[in-house]
Formats: structure tokens, C-alpha cells, sequence
């Protein structure tokens, strides 16, 4: 769809899961869900978190993928691995900065959110926007997430690296980037505890 | 060494594996089969097209030449001349009084020029030592596997001249 674009605000997440379900009925992928739902802390909070593809302009997955298997089309969308090609390997696993890649062990590839091409390419939304209740997941026009209290972005830095996207992250209203650093996300003890005496 | 060096600072294989899916310049299995399909279409029409002209032209119309100086030519002698047009090189062998023998020119092998060898009584290509009968043109030794094309003569009001060629396939 022209001028639409997807929007995530984990925020207003209420964790009722329809995008998952969602997801699971599309006939390309049936019974695996390519949403990555999350649990942000049981023991603290309800909170959670519902994330699609970022479809990165520079893709991380499709960079290291040693059977080219990984492709992005005109549309920015980066696909699911080219069954012909995936070897399973799980590099775009372990490679991806946002953790989106799933290998399907059954299928023995990866498969991905491919941000229903198939269907935004007909004008209509993806399935996981079209469920959403409290749209955390948004296939809006600018125009229409513009009155939200949080401000889009798709600028994101992971320790140096600098990965820009299709996908806009709803940030704090003065905040231009998300920058995130595995190292502030370890527990305290963590490091302390696997030193040598 | 500079010279060999790429000109942008990209790593080769992140241009040989793009991944951007336009950029592959991989064949695929519709682009294959596509050239497949088209290739022997063309082929086909390409046959059928020779089929039907060889169908029209089978019995094609020779002009009547009159051939230039051929009383003059002594018995044994040769004389070159030009059939049906100025482009098609032919030679006229007198073997008698009244006896005229012409073949074109060309060999049947690899079109070099034939020669008419008076003592062995026979048309030879130099080219491959091919040799052709004088007596209808068929081959007698060489490469080549037809025989010459034979110019049909006849005499008309004391003139020679030629009225057609006769193409045999077979030796």
C-alpha cells in the first residue's frame, strides 16, 4: 500500500496475542507464527511486547547469510530464506540485532516476517495490524500516527553499529534514535560471577 | 597493481551477492525455460521457412547465354567465362570438333577455383587435389562429395550458348 507505514509501539502492548494467532492463519505459513512476542519481565511486570520484521535498509541477516539465500525485493521488504538455498545454518539467528530470524526445524529454513507482501501489495494491511487491538501494531499513514504523544523512528544503534529501517519504532518524543547496548541489559552480578576468584 | 584494483571500496562479494533480489543476475528456471521455448520457436519458424522457399525455387529459370569465343577455342582448350551472372565463374572444355563440356568453376568442397589438367583428361581442384570427371562432372578423387554443377549447353545457329545448370546432390 502506497503511503502506508508499520508502526510499533510496544507500549500499548495489552500481550491478548491476536497478531500471533493472526499470523499463524496465513496460508504461505501456516500453523508458525512470524511475530516475536515477548514477555518483557514476569516477575516484575505484565508487560508485553509484540514486534514484526524492521526490514532493515541494510539487512543484517542477508549479510551474513553464507547461501545468499536471504533477498530483498524492490519494496523493501526482506523475505523469508529462498527454500532452494537455506542450509539452516542460523547465522541470520544469531546475526540479526533484533532477533526476528526463526528457524523451522520441520522445514529445516528460516523462515521470517515478510510483512504479508502478498497482501500489502493488493492494498490491504498485514494481518497483525488488521488484529490489533489497541494498534501497537499500526499500518497507518504518517499523517495518522502523527497525533500520537510518541514520535516515530527508524534509527537504532547497537553498541557501534548504526541500522536503519522500514519499520518505525514509536520513541519518547525527543528522542531522534533507540540506542541500545546488550552490555546495559546483563545482569550486575553477571560479569562478577564467571571472573576467577 | 593499481590497475587491478576494484574502483569502489565495496567488497566484491557484496556486489556477486547482492542482497537486493533485482540484483541477482542468476538465470532462473521461468528465464530458462523461457529461452528454451522462444529458441526453438525461432528454430522451427527458421525451418519452415527454408522448407518453403526451397518448395518455390525448386525448378528455378535460367537465362540463355551466348558463350563468347567458343568456335575459336582449339580441341583440348579451355575457356572461362561467366554464368548465369557475372559472379558464377564457369569453364568450357572443347573435347571434340563438335564436343562442349562446361561445369562451374567452383569446387564442391570448399569452392576453390578447378582447373582442367589436359594429360589426365580431367577437371582438379588445387585446393585438396579433389578431381572431377570431364565426361558428367562426377567426383573421381579428393574431399569433395558432389559433383560439379554441369552447365546444360547448346549449339543455336552456329553459336554456342548456355541454356541452364543441372545441380546433382549425389555423387
Amino acid at each position: 500500500m502506497f503511503g502506508y507505514e508499520f508502526y510499533l509501539d510496544p507500549s500499548r502492548c495489552i500481550g491478548c496475542q491476536s497478531c500471533v494467532r493472526a499470523c499463524e492463519e496465513c496460508e504461505t505459513h501456516r500453523g508458525h507464527s512470524m511475530i516475536n512476542f515477548d514477555f518483557i519481565d514476569r516477575e516484575e511486570t505484565i508487560a508485553t511486547a509484540a514486534y514484526v520484521c524492521w526490514h532493515c535498509d541494510d539487512p543484517t541477516c542477508a549479510e551474513v547469510c553464507p547461501a545468499d539465500a536471504i533477498k530483498k525485493g524492490e519494496d523493501g521488504i526482506v523475505h523469508s530464506s529462498l527454500k532452494p538455498r537455506c542450509i539452516a545454518c542460523q547465522n541470520c539467528v544469531l546475526a540479526c540485532p533484533f532477533g526476528i530470524p526463526k528457524i523451522v526445524p520441520e522445514y529445516d529454513q528460516m523462515l521470517k516476517c515478510d510483512m504479508c507482501y502478498d497482501r500489502t501489495a493488493v492494498g490491504k494491511r498485514p494481518m497483525c495490524a488488521t488484529v490489533c487491538p489497541s494498534q501497537a501494531l499500526a499500518y497507518v499513514r504518517p499523517e495518522d500516527i502523527a497525533h500520537r504523544r510518541e514520535k516515530p523512528t527508524n534509527i537504532f544503534y547497537f553498541g557501534n553499529q548504526r541500522v536503519t529501517t522500514k519499520v518505525f519504532m514509536m520513541a519518547p518524543e525527543n528522542q531522534e534514535s533507540i540506542s541500545i547496548d546488550v552490555a546495559d541489559y546483563t545482569w550486575e552480578g553477571e560479569r562478577e560471577a564467571f571472573l576467577p576468584a | 597493481m593499481k590497475l587491478f584494483c576494484r574502483p569502489s571500496s565495496e567488497p566484491l562479494w557484496h556486489e556477486e551477492f547482492s542482497v537486493f533480489a533485482a540484483d541477482e543476475r542468476y538465470v532462473s528456471r521461468r528465464q530458462f525455460s523461457k529461452f528454451l521455448v522462444l529458441t526453438s520457436l525461432a528454430m522451427f519458424v527458421g525451418n519452415l521457412w527454408i522448407l518453403v522457399r526451397s518448395w518455390f525455387s525448386r525448378h528455378p529459370v535460367y537465362p540463355v547465354a551466348r558463350i563468347e569465343g567458343a568456335a575459336e577455342t582449339p580441341v583440348g582448350g579451355v575457356k572461362l567465362f561467366a554464368y548465369p551472372d557475372s559472379g558464377e565463374q564457369c569453364i568450357l572444355v572443347r573435347t571434340g570438333e563438335n564436343d562442349y563440356v562446361a561445369y562451374s568453376q567452383k569446387c564442391t568442397h570448399l569452392s576453390c577455383a578447378v582447373f582442367y589438367s589436359r594429360e589426365k583428361n580431367r577437371l582438379e581442384c588445387p585446393c585438396h587435389n579433389g578431381a572431377f570427371s570431364i565426361r558428367n562432372g562426377s567426383v573421381l578423387q579428393g574431399p569433395p562429395r558432389r559433383p560439379l554443377p554441369r552447365i546444360t549447353l547448346e549449339q543455336r545457329g552456329g553459336e554456342l550458348v548456355a541454356t541452364g545448370i543441372q545441380i546433382r546432390t549425389e555423387a
